[in-house]
């Protein structure tokens, strides 16, 4: 091929541009092929949404008329070695016979756990005082939208609430 | 002897220790660098217990739900030297926050930035905040209620972001809420990624040191000239010069072993944080507070107009990056004695105080309702009016303490009521507790006419007069 000796320089250099790229490209290949499935495995929680499951709460009868009681249940995502930690909260208020409201016990400022003042009919947030009327609606402070609601069903005299997402302020899973 | 001596003898031959890193350690440095110099140094000794004492705790903390609780218990309560070491692990944190800040202000002082050691000052920078990332992300492996809620809070604040929020909060969380794979990714990032990168850093760090060499104790007639800067300093090096092993290098040691004695008696004196209770994300009496290097932060979200937070909890880290970098890009040249840049000066002193006091008031936190308040004690209602009494119970019962003070019991969200009965007409005092007003919630649904009397009659006793002395409003009772 660079048989000429004039021909033998040029034909080194673009050997070696070659081997350059050839190298640079292959180690490319290798980096790409050892970070993908790592980085996907990572981020695969956003695509994989768990179905949503249906919770049972409590009897109808444990659930007196007017009054707004927590109710502790799993979320949907809960893995074999969650434990507590795959547990979730909703303020579960009885409007009428087969009529309940699930609050979400997440503040809308920065999701903090909100608490009912019974006497006040008021939830109240600890971290930055927002304050939420019974019906959720925003009282005071910061919070900029209202309680979040779970989806509440009763079936057979058993009160269901359904796992949601943790409501961020920016989207509206909830 | 002799057969040891040949030994260290081979291994010195092979390994090339005395050709290299012998002339490394004993590099020319400048013999006025003294203990104003000691504090990167201390950061690494700093960043080396924390290495050490977190591959010990990791032998035993389980990253995984609710096991990570149970180990710390154990780590805690019952393991051999165990509360010695993860409060070791606690006070190394604190100490390579303070000691990385400090290093960055005597650096930014003496102007120590400016050519050719910009570079340093970037790596340093970066490495500043991928250290408050491990403080951070070490707070949450103290896998408690403030744990599980500081996560949710950090993911809400990542979900204000335009359109990939949700994505980096989801992302955060490891799934759409908190549970078994939300603290194995902290565990993750904490142990393998944020070690990772600032071991990359410190090398990078140092290596730069040995490029540039550590810079003189800044002087009036020495100004930064970059085309003549190099010739300058090795100039002067050569003169006054001194090795950095050992001349230079025992002061280093020396601050060094203070750090480790403050450490190691801080933690042997004071234990470590004390665990709250269980990581149970449906346990609603929580109040999650970040450790004391974020309070000023947390000040800063509580006390921002609302319309300014999304910017400021997505803006500020990234400007106090970006803003901290370009430092030497703005002024990489010139006068480097703190004498000639006042700005520089007034700039750290503002810095600090803003610090100081934002952080005591996320100490003192006066924005959060005080749900522990206790009722009004006689003393304090000093009446035996019927009226009076219920309505001094009832401004606890309905959580109006929760927000305000009253002579010395109550919150401190909303304005003091000490006074009240002064500031409000009775007539106004009905108004502002059916209405509710700036910051402040209705309460004409959750009281009958009854209570509203019986709270404003209390109300108006409150005069400001020293309690106990005065105690019966000089207006009409509010008829009920």
């Amino acid at each position: 091929m660079c048989e000429k000796e004039d021909e033998s320089v040029q034909c080194n250099a673009d050997r070696r541009s070659f081997l350059n790229r050839l190298s640079l490209g292959l180690a490319g290949l290798v980096g790409a092929a050892m970070s993908l499935p790592p980085v996907a495995y990572v981020l695969s929680p956003l695509v994989s949404k768990p179905p949503r499951k249906w919770r049972d709460v409590g009897g109808l009868e444990e659930f007196p008329m007017g009054e707004t009681k927590l109710v502790q249940f799993q979320d949907a995502t809960s893995t074999a070695w969650a434990g507590d930690t795959a547990m979730t909260g909703a303020w579960l208020r009885r409007l009428g016979e087969d009529q309940f409201i699930a609050f979400s016990i997440n503040c809308r400022h920065l999701g903090c756990p909100v608490r009912w003042v019974k006497d006040a009919k008021l939830f109240m947030c600890p971290c930055h005082g927002g304050v939420y009327y019974e019906d959720g609606a925003v009282a005071a402070g910061p919070p900029p939208e209202a309680l979040a609601r779970y989806p509440v069903r009763v079936v057979d005299g058993k009160v269901e609430v359904e796992t949601s997402p943790i409501p961020l302020t920016t989207n509206d899973v909830v | 002897m002799k057969f040891i001596k040949s030994i260290l003898g081979w291994l010195d031959d092979r390994s090339g220790f005395s050709d290299v890193v012998m002339p490394i350690l004993r590099h020319v440095v400048p013999d006025n660098a003294r203990w104003w110099y000691v504090f990167g140094s201390a950061t690494l000794c700093a960043f080396a217990v924390q290495v050490i004492s977190g591959i010990a705790l990791a032998t035993t903390y389980v990253p995984g739900g609710e096991a990570a609780y149970e180990s710390l218990l154990y780590i805690t309560n019952e393991a051999p030297l165990g509360n010695l070491l993860r409060g070791m692990h606690y006070y190394g944190a604190t100490a390579m926050v303070v000691l990385a800040i400090i290093h960055m202000t005597q650096v930014f002082l003496h102007a120590a930035y400016k050519y050719p050691r910009e570079l340093n000052w970037m790596s340093g920078v970066v490495l500043l905040f991928v250290v408050l990332g491990m403080s951070f992300t070490g707070q949450l492996l103290r896998w408690d209620a403030n744990g599980v809620w500081s996560v949710t809070v950090a993911a809400e604040m990542a979900g204000r972001a335009p359109l990939v929020g949700p994505a980096i909060a989801h992302a955060i969380l490891g799934g759409e809420t908190v549970g078994g794979s939300t603290l194995t990714r902290f565990f993750a990032i904490h142990v393998f990624v944020l070690p990772g990168l600032i071991f990359a850093g410190i090398g990078l760090h140092l290596w730069l040191v040995l490029r540039h060499g550590i810079s003189e104790m800044p002087k009036v007639d020495e100004p930064v000239d970059p085309a003549n800067y190099k010739e300058e300093y090795e100039a002067r090096l050569e003169k006054t010069g001194v090795p950095f092993w050992p001349i230079a290098a025992w002061r280093d040691t020396v601050f060094s072993v203070a750090v480790m004695a403050l450490i190691v008696g801080s933690a042997f004196f004071f234990g470590p944080p004390a665990l709250g209770t269980s990581p149970d994300p449906s346990e609603i009496n929580a109040n999650p507070m970040p450790d004391w290097y974020f309070w000023w932060y947390f000040a800063i979200l509580s006390m921002l107009p609302p319309q300014l937070e999304t910017f400021v909890i997505l803006g500020l880290p990234v400007v106090g990056l970006l803003g901290l970098i370009v430092v030497p890009v703005l002024s990489n040249k010139g006068d480097r004695a703190p004498s000639r840049r006042p700005w520089a000066v007034g700039t750290v002193v503002f810095g600090f105080t803003a610090l100081l006091v934002l952080t005591i008031y996320g100490y003192k936190k006066p924005w959060s309702p005080d749900f522990g308040v206790k009722p009004l004690p006689a003393s304090a209602v000093a009446s035996s009016d019927a009226a009076v009494v219920h309505g001094a119970e009832l401004v606890h019962q309905k959580g109006c303490m929760y927000c305000h003070e009253i002579d010395g019991y109550g919150g401190h969200r909303g304005p003091g009521l000490s006074d009240i009965g002064q500031r409000l007409t009775q007539a106004e005092l009905i108004i502002r507790i059916n209405n509710g007003g700036y910051n402040m919630p209705s309460f004409a649904a959750s009281l009958t006419a009854t209570e509203l009397a019986d709270m404003v009659t209390f109300l108006e006793t409150r005069t400001g007069a020293v309690v106990g002395k005065e105690s019966i409003p000089s207006g009409g009772r509010v008829s009920k």
